[in-house]
């Protein structure tokens, strides 16, 4: 595997990547409306596509993604975190604060290898770049009509701000002015309030990672752990 | 491009994409380049639409199909990401085939003109019901004139 800083900056993208797709599939067969359901498969495999074009550019893209545990993952801790309040909750809110916190962050950094010297991350960046413009404006139109709704879809999109809103800054590091400047005013624009700056979880870039990222991986790697190479 | 390698491009240009039967893999602009190598392999160099496009496997299975049939033994389906994909490496026959059937074109101003009765969303709105659909590349349109729900390229 490839240790320059480029190639660390891309691990830590596919894995960003790799485990929001397999977040988001939990919502297949699960979404409000069969459109929603569509979009959000779509989006979890644009995630997965930006994933192996990643993951394959710093080494084996099933060899990274199957066979590492949990201490070598290199994601950020949001991607890994449950879409709503608890282990096992799903909560459409929460997920749409979680996605427009994560594609914003996303479109950033994808513009930046898009922008940078390495020739490969730069096509990799230019080619994800347009599919997080998508999910980003997925996420912002969510965000308007919860926001802006009833009561109740007021209250489940803040509370998924407010619990998902200490993650942001490892999500984004050295990108936090331009990610506000993104995010803020679509909070405003939905009558959202913009949760205070407080705690500040990190690790996940190191390595260290929340209980939630385990669970996750055993359903991920079960299959292939169970039969080494399976291909269907 | 000698006329092997032209034969080979046009082979390979001309086989159906996967999900939307009625384009080929050519008009869609999926195809970047065909080769003959010197130990007299052939190269075919194609990019995906979107990255997780589940069709990809499937082209490259029927790009070597479509060339072991014209008696080309070994072939390479390579993949390039640069420059990008975009919908405006569709060609005009390509448009063209995906209007034919009730598949709309994103439209200079993003929306689409609804493929069944023309109609062009004024004064009757053509709505988006949402911005995905059956394949990543489309999202879904109700028109409102004619009442037909129908899926448009999404402007890439």
């Amino acid at each position: 595997m490839s240790e320059t800083a480029t190639g660390v900056e891309l691990l830590g993208l596919g894995d960003d990547a790799l485990i929001a797709a397999q977040r988001l599939a939990e919502w297949v067969s699960r979404a409000p409306t069969l459109e929603e359901d569509v979009a959000l498969a779509n989006i979890a495999l644009d995630q997965l596509g930006a994933a192996r074009m990643l993951l394959a550019a710093v080494g084996d893209e099933d060899e990274l993604a199957y066979r590492r545990d949990d201490h070598r993952f290199r994601n950020c801790l949001l991607a890994e975190l449950p879409l709503g309040p608890g282990r096992g909750d799903l909560d459409f809110g929460w997920t749409m604060s979680w996605l427009l916190m994560l594609s914003a962050a996303q479109l950033l950094r994808y513009t930046d290898l898009a922008a940078g010297s390495d020739e490969q991350a730069a096509a990799i960046g230019a080619k994800a770049v347009k599919e997080s413009t998508y999910h980003l404006d997925h996420a912002s139109q969510w965000m308007l009509r919860l926001g802006g709704g009833t009561e109740e879809s007021h209250r489940r999109v803040q509370q998924g701000l407010d619990g998902l809103w200490p993650y942001g800054h490892e999500l984004t590091e050295g990108i936090r002015d331009r990610w506000l400047a993104i995010v803020e005013p679509v909070l405003a624009e939905a009558g959202l309030t913009r949760p205070a700056d407080r705690w500040r979880p990190d690790g996940g870039r190191a390595g260290r990672h929340t209980e939630h990222l385990s669970y996750l991986l055993a359903e991920m790697q079960s299959l292939h752990r169970a039969h080494p190479g399976a291909q269907w | 491009m000698t006329t092997t390698q032209a034969e080979i491009a046009e082979i390979a240009g001309a086989v159906p994409d996967p999900e939307l039967r009625v384009v080929t893999i050519g008009e869609l602009g999926i195809v970047r380049g065909a080769e003959t190598a010197e130990d007299g392999r052939v190269v075919v160099t194609i990019t995906p639409t979107y990255s997780g496009c589940p069709a990809m496997d499937a082209i490259r299975d029927d790009i070597r199909a479509a060339l072991r049939g014209a008696g080309y033994a070994d072939v390479e389906v390579k993949t390039v990401l640069s420059p990008a994909w975009s919908t405006d490496m569709i060609t005009e026959s390509g448009w063209a085939a995906l209007e034919r059937t009730g598949i709309a074109a994103p439209g200079p101003s993003g929306t689409p003109t609804c493929p069944r009765c023309g109609h062009q969303g004024r004064p009757t709105p053509v709505l988006q019901i949402s911005r995905y659909a059956s394949t990543p590349c489309q999202s879904l349109w109700s028109c409102r004139s004619c009442l037909e729900p129908f899926n448009a390229i999404k402007k890439l």
